[in-house]
């Protein structure tokens, strides 16, 4: 018999998932053809907030990569829109020509931003935030212009808003109500969402209505209904969406806000389904992806003519996917009528908790600042629990775990736990027991629960203790420096120290490791360990290292590398640079470009060359791939500057020479600075030097990065002498209690600086310190030149075989 | 029966593969990955992370799989499926030991 022909119109979240519940269920009854508008495969839309955040790259959102669809015989047309399922001939017609006949046709077309209908919406600089396509325009836009006004003070506004400011843009807020995420929260729990965001640095109007866009071909500003205007050179609407019903209306199926499907996902005309957030079921479309999901099961099992429960619509939850701030609301959150609420109101803290009940029934919530308890109440709210012999407000705050736990004994294994990325508690149950799955990041990679929006983290947690029962220890959890292994970074040091283990094979087999030899995460951590205890015997593995540190460059997404020849505190000379422009010039590097750090880094170098450079620039390692000291950036100071008072290129060079080479948890970078105009950055440096009348200005935990911080001062000090001592008693300490990809500003605020100065004000603790890093010191070695030097190295790591 | 042409082509010999690191192969037009395991067995792949194109011969090594260097895809060596969550597979090509000499099949 031959296969039946199935097309799928939208590839998209529901459309793609429901074929995945269908190939679940059976692998050869249909033929599988999908078209999808977007030239991509499909990808997590949901996590376009973390991509305009910067948190992730569209590269990395994709859901079904080419190769899935290849791998199920799926014919996938993408950047070809379909314009008309003709029902009497049972084809659909494309806009590129094609037509596709089917036997059965699911409709996943989505939902269409709704862009406000107001003069000047068309300009350019205008965008919705909805596909990768408008993610791209804003990423570039923040590139070049300052001011971004988001139209729209609810989810996908909030979230645009905050990845905009990421972005280093100016972000205004528009809202027509008065105050924000009004279909998610009620007022209270919306004006403290509001003063934390403005915290955070957006700027709110509210109770504003937009009535023009203007500007010349670009936008220049909004223009609102009471006269009061204000310049934006980039407009995000996100004022909501509706339906996209195009298709169906061209195609004749019964419409009302949404396409009209009964239980079972079918539309008025046979053979026609529709599934996702284009669909309307009993008067709701719905607008996330966990009811979508549901639909999308459904639908596979009625198409695939297997017996199943009709879809009877879905409870609503969302999480503000927001970082810093905590925002949940599931169900019904209105009180009034036979509506009540309990509510905790925690000022001290900024914590606001409220559940609706309606007799002895959850029927809504909304969480503040603490959203922990979310999926426990959503779960109460679907299972529609009878609370009556619950203390009301202790569901609000359970005491011990039994709350939380025998709520998950109580779900069924079909019940979703991830609503994101639709994974059951069976399937986590089973990942438990089949894979020996310990930990919530080890289900996250076994079953991806939990990867999208992170909200069902504590539920996978409660499973997985309800499963594993007393063996498991959540706070051990957290701790352990990776799936192989249950101890935490302390405890392994702790055994290293007391076992006297001497290599990295041997710590793993004396401390029971569960996989032979480690992973990407543990190994290169255990090497800087056991170099960190014993820096002095400790013989460095470079098996265990990460490509830049093995090679001692840094590896480009080509395969060439890119090479930093080290310029102590940034000064450079005429010798120095002719021959770097001689190595450009023989190798034909392709670029020759000058980092954030005051280096010339060398860029496009092949494998094969990389010791030839080496050899002819005749200039030690920069460490510009190491964890290690990176750079020393100084300002020019009293030699030349008028400002000056310090010599801050001699400190900075002293310093760079001193600890070059110096293997660290992370990254180092230092700047000095000759006066308070601090020129060379130094409050943004894991350590930064400035100089005053008179002496130095020390501060830590400054970062540059994605999370930025500034330094704080941690010292005053006279003489470079006492700069040099407490540098490196301060590295010191932070390289024997730091974990491994810890930089210091993380673990400033981890441990404290209160405590950090504690440490370093004991004189005696000082010195050991000093002294144990002189020590670590003492060893090393200049990488590049050992390298050139050992021709069997040479071999091992930089030599391309041809052989034809 | 399809009649496969099986070409053995020596490629180094065993001493020469260091354990645990990758070594890039030129063969004809193709780039491969060979690395020596621990338990001494020979593996070559194509050296081409199926997520970006990360070259897979610099990657940490353990046990039979490897990371990818790029953005840490887990591949393992034996039939070069990628590891859960993510997805995809590379190419595989066997290889025999006699005595030192390592050699390469390629049809
Ligand atoms: C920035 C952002 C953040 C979000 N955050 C969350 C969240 O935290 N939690 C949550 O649950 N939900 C969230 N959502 C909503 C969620 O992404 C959607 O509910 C979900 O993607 C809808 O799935 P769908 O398959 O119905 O539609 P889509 O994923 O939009 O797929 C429809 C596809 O069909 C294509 N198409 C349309 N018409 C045609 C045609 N005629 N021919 C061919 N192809 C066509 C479209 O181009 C599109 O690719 C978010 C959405 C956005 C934009
Ligand atoms: S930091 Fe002060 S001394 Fe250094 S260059 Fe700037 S102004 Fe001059
Ligand atoms: S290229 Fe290999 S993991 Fe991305």
């Amino acid at each position: 018999m031959g296969k039946k022909k199935l097309v799928l119109v939208g590839n998209g979240m529901a459309g793609v998932r429901t074929i995945e519940e269908i190939i679940k269920l059976t692998k050869d009854q249909f033929e599988i053809t999908i078209f999808g508008s977007e030239p991509h495969p499909n990808y997590n839309r949901i996590l376009l907030s973390k991509v305009l955040q910067g948190d992730t790259e569209v590269a990395d959102i994709t859901l079904n990569d080419w190769s899935w669809y290849e791998d199920n015989d799926i014919q996938l047309y993408t950047d070809e829109t379909v314009v008309k399922v003709d029902s009497d001939r049972k084809v659909v017609v494309t806009d590129a020509g094609r037509i596709e006949p089917y036997d059965e046709v699911i409709v996943a077309t989505g939902s269409v931003p709704f862009i406000l209908p107001i003069p000047g919406a068309d300009k350019e600089g205008v965008t919705a935030f909805r596909d990768i396509k408008d993610t791209e325009i804003m990423l570039k836009a923040s590139k070049k212009y300052k001011k971004a006004a988001v139209i729209g003070g609810g989810l996908l506004g909030l979230e645009a808003a905050r990845g905009l400011l990421n972005l280093g843009m100016e972000v205004n807020v528009i809202h027509l109500a008065p105050y924000l995420m009004e279909r998610q929260l009620d007022p209270m729990a919306g004006k403290m969402l509001q003063t934390e965001l403005e915290k955070q640095g957006m700027t709110f109007l509210l109770e504003k209505q937009t009535k023009e866009i203007f500007g010349e071909e670009r936008v220049e500003g909004l223009r609102f209904s009471d006269g009061t205007e204000i310049e934006a050179d980039l407009v995000v609407m996100a004022v909501g969406i509706k339906p996209n019903i195009s298709l169906a209306v061209e195609s004749g199926l019964e419409v009302n806000r949404g396409i009209v499907v009964n239980d079972y996902m079918q539309t008025n005309i046979p053979h026609v389904y529709a599934v996702g957030e284009c669909a309307e079921h009993n008067g709701i479309p719905y607008g996330l992806v966990a009811p979508l999901y549901e639909q999308g099961k459904v639908l596979a099992k009625t198409i695939c003519d297997v017996k199943t429960e009709p879809y009877k619509g879905s409870v609503l939850y969302t999480q503000l996917k927001v970082s810093g701030v905590e925002v949940f609301s599931a169900g019904d959150f209105t009180e009034g009528d036979d509506k009540k609420a309990v509510k905790v109101f925690d000022e001290q803290d900024s914590y606001y908790k409220k559940l609706v009940l309606r007799g002895n029934q959850i029927v809504g919530a909304v969480l503040f600042g603490d959203s922990s308890d979310g999926n426990r109440l959503v779960s109460m709210i679907q299972k529609q629990a009878d609370i009556s012999d619950t203390m009301k407000v202790s569901l609000l705050q359970p005491t011990g775990q039994e709350a939380g736990a025998s709520l998950v004994a109580t779900m069924s294994d079909d019940e979703i736990i991830c609503g994101c990325n639709g994974v059951s508690k069976g399937a986590i149950v089973s990942a438990i027991q089949t894979q020996s799955c310990t930990s919530v990041d080890e289900i996250k990679a076994c079953t991806s629960a939990s990867r999208s929006c992170g909200g069902c983290k504590p539920l996978v947690a409660e499973v997985l203790q309800h499963t594993l029962g007393s063996s498991f220890d959540s706070k051990q959890q957290k701790e352990a420096i990776c799936g192989c292994t249950t101890l935490s970074r302390d405890e392994v040091v702790e055994e290293i120290k007391a076992k006297g283990l001497t290599h990295v094979k041997e710590v793993m087999f004396v401390l029971d490791w569960k996989t032979e030899e480690g992973c990407s995460k543990c190994r290169p951590a255990l090497n800087y360990y056991l170099g960190m205890v014993n820096p002095t015997g400790y013989e460095d593995e470079k098996e265990s290292r990460f490509v830049n540190e093995r090679m001692h460059a840094n590896i480009q997404k080509d395969g060439t590398y890119s090479v930093v020849p080290r310029m102590y505190g940034g000064v450079t000379n005429a010798n120095d640079l002719r021959r770097i422009a001689d190595v450009v010039d023989k190798y034909e590097i392709p670029l020759v470009k000058v980092t954030g750090g005051q280096r010339i880094d060398l860029f496009g170098v092949k494998k094969d060359d990389l010791p030839k450079v080496w050899e002819d620039l005749d200039m030690p390692s920069g460490f510009a791939y190491g964890k290690s000291l990176r750079t020393v950036k100084t300002c020019v100071g009293e030699q030349f500057c008028r400002f000056g008072t310090q010599d801050s290129m001699g400190l900075g060079i002293q310093l760079e020479k001193k600890y070059e080479g110096l293997q660290t948890p992370h990254k180092v970078k230092m700047a000095v600075s000759a006066c308070p105009r601090s020129c060379a950055e130094s409050g943004f440096k894991d350590i930064g030097y400035i100089g005053i009348d008179g002496g130095w200005e020390l501060y830590i935990g400054g970062n540059g990065g994605t999370h930025v911080r500034g330094g704080d001062l941690l010292y005053k000090v006279k003489t470079e002498e006492e700069v040099i001592e407490i540098t490196s008693a301060y590295l010191q300490y932070y390289r024997e209690t730091a974990n491994y990809l810890e930089r210091t500003s993380a673990w400033v605020d981890r441990v404290g600086l209160d405590h950090i100065r504690e440490v370093l004000d004991d004189k005696e603790k000082r010195k050991e310190l000093s002294a144990r890093m002189d020590k670590a010191l003492s060893v090393i070695e200049d990488p590049w030149k050992a390298i050139i030097e050992d021709k069997k190295l040479k071999k091992e790591l930089f030599e391309t075989v041809v052989t034809s | 029966m399809v009649n496969k042409n099986i070409s053995k082509v020596l490629i180094s010999s065993l001493q020469e593969l260091p354990e645990r690191l990758g070594k890039t192969f030129h063969v004809g037009n193709m780039e491969l990955a060979v690395f020596k395991l621990s338990n001494g067995t020979v593996r070559a792949i194509e050296n081409r992370c199926p997520h970006k194109g990360g070259v897979l011969s610099e990657g940490i090594v353990s046990g039979d799989s490897v990371f990818c260097p790029m953005h840490d895809w887990k591949i393992c060596l034996e039939d070069g499926l990628v590891q859960a969550p993510d997805k995809g597979c590379v190419k595989t090509y066997s290889t025999v030991i006699e005595g030192e000499d390592v050699f390469l099949l390629i049809e």
